[in-house]
């Protein structure tokens, strides 16, 4: 498949990886907040949702917006980077040290959570 | 006011609340992998938030920075890749905030003030 030259670059993904998790991240808040909301019910009412995220795939989504979550984080901070320190030239380091940081959280939450 | 106004002023409340979010965020994924560590339960979350000031200051400031930055967000993306026209932008981007103020702070208060075993 050719790939045009200006989506051939990193900072093309990074910028696309920030907008995917910074959506997906919008979306999942509601349902974030609403389970949290629950504990206005008490603990069993909290305890009956938390029970259903053990399933296996539940938790591999909670790994994914873990490591969205960090990605969106040091992408953010990458572009803070540029756009006040101007650190263009070890922007595309920045873009592999933060996908390595994402990754490393989203293991250290799966390696505790499982 | 004029539309390169409105875009600087958004601008500047994007990047001041991801100054903010990149605190909280940092401290959220620690407290997410530490408080796992056991299994998480509504006992854990009850026990640690409920009736400390401390998280109830932190999470209170956590949402206010996340109704600032996560609407303006969503703003720009409907912006640059879809034809929905200013307006209707502008009113997704308020009603969002006020979504996530209402749904955060229920949740903020509502921890803080539930009990284990209740």
């Amino acid at each position: 498949m050719k790939i045009s030259a200006h989506r051939n670059h990193t900072h093309y993904w990074a910028f696309i990886l920030h907008r995917v998790s910074g959506l997906l991240l919008a979306i999942f808040l509601p349902a974030h907040f609403y389970v949290l909301g629950l504990a206005i019910e008490g603990e069993a009412a909290m305890d009956g949702f938390i029970r259903w995220t053990d399933a296996p795939l539940v938790k591999g989504a909670e790994v994914i917006l873990v490591i969205l979550l960090a990605a969106h984080l040091t992408g953010g901070l990458r572009l803070m980077a540029v756009e006040f320190i101007g650190t263009r030239e070890s922007s595309k380091t920045a873009v592999a040290v933060g996908a390595g940081i994402s990754l490393v959280v989203g293991l250290a939450f799966l390696f505790n959570v499982v | 006011m004029s539309n390169a106004r409105v875009e600087t002023k958004l601008w500047v409340w994007q990047r001041l609340s991801a100054a903010v979010l990149a605190v909280c965020v940092i401290v959220h994924l620690i407290v997410i992998v530490y408080a796992v560590q056991d299994g998480l339960s509504a006992a854990e979350i009850i026990t640690r938030v409920s009736g400390n000031f401390l998280w109830l200051a932190f999470y209170s400031v956590f949402v206010i920075a996340i109704a600032v930055h996560a609407p303006i967000g969503i703003r720009t993306i409907l912006k640059e890749m879809t034809s929905i026209g200013p307006g209707p932008t502008h009113m997704i981007m308020a009603t969002f905030s006020l979504v996530i103020l209402a749904m955060g702070f229920r949740a903020v208060i509502g921890l803080f003030n539930a009990s284990v075993g209740g």
